[in-house]
């Protein structure tokens, strides 16, 4: 693949750093996805939360209309898929924090507990796939 | 509260949601093609994202020490510093450990939903179980005293 190739990668880059540096310099916040979603389950923050997720939602379909449509291909089985979204639900709210929270904001801001969670979600994710893909 | 914060939240989704959209994050496969160093046709797109982000967030992160307050806040709400511990290795090493098994995380995952596409409906209910069963339970037995 040619450089060329890793620009959509490069430009969404940007733009989800755009969106954290708003929410930072503006509202004061971190963009955190788990903790933004988490906090408005329980109840807290419940306007700016419901209004980030509205938007989370709405763009991609906003990026469909004037673009491309984002193609999305699922190949966990259904138990893979349903015991993948507990783990990532339960370990996102007990580590504080997922890809976007530790390893956005937290790795910008130089913080440790960002880098170590970071460093250890990483290196799990990686084995876990990698050994599913040898194993398949 | 000041109106225009919501304006301000919305308008940080919307860019959250199209950047994950644009950057090809959104798909599960794609995020495989990184996690999955043996396939055999790595895809090193998810560094070129997470690069892109640092890029804009690192500027605004030196900005924001600079600042005494947020434009429409009184102050900054920042997790304090805190030592690493034992829950957060942990959450981090189970959130790693989905995230593996099935290529989504929270934000993709919340982005999707107005695609359509009934797997990834179900990560984010079997997702909202995962965080209710934490706050509700298990936060619950470490802290007797309830919640403010």
């Amino acid at each position: 693949m040619t450089l060329a190739a890793y620009l959509p990668a490069l430009g969404g880059g940007l733009l989800l750093g755009l969106a954290a540096s708003l929410l930072l310099l503006v509202n004061g916040r971190i963009a955190g996805i788990s903790g933004i979603f988490g906090r408005l389950l329980g109840g807290q923050q419940a306007g700016t939360g419901l209004v980030f997720v509205l938007g989370l939602v709405l763009g991609p379909l906003l990026v469909s209309s004037l673009h491309a449509r984002p193609q999305l291909t699922v190949d966990a089985t259904w138990p893979q898929l349903l015991l993948a979204g507990l783990l990532v639900g339960f370990g996102t709210r007990l580590g504080s924090g997922c890809t976007s929270g530790h390893g956005i904001l937290g790795v910008a801001r130089g913080s440790r507990r960002s880098l170590a969670a970071t460093a250890v979600f990483l290196a799990c994710g990686l084995a876990t796939a990698t050994l599913l893909g040898l194993l398949s | 509260m000041n109106p225009w914060r919501l304006v301000v939240a919305l308008l940080a989704g919307l860019l959250f949601g199209s950047g994950l959209a644009l950057s090809g994050m959104l798909d599960p496969a794609r995020v495989l093609g990184f996690l999955d160093l043996a396939s055999g046709h790595w895809d090193p797109s998810l560094l070129f994202v997470l690069g892109g982000a640092l890029v804009v967030a690192l500027p605004a992160v030196q900005l924001q020490r600079r600042l005494a307050r947020p434009l429409l806040d009184t102050e900054f709400h920042l997790p304090p510093t805190a030592p690493v511990d034992r829950s957060l290795l942990l959450g981090a090493a189970l959130f790693g450990l989905g995230w593996g098994l099935a290529g989504l995380c929270p934000g993709p995952a919340l982005a999707g939903l107005g695609l359509g596409i009934a797997k990834v409906n179900g990560f984010v209910a079997a997702m909202i179980v995962g965080m209710v069963l934490h706050d509700r339970g298990l936060a619950r037995r470490e802290t007797p005293v309830p919640r403010a």
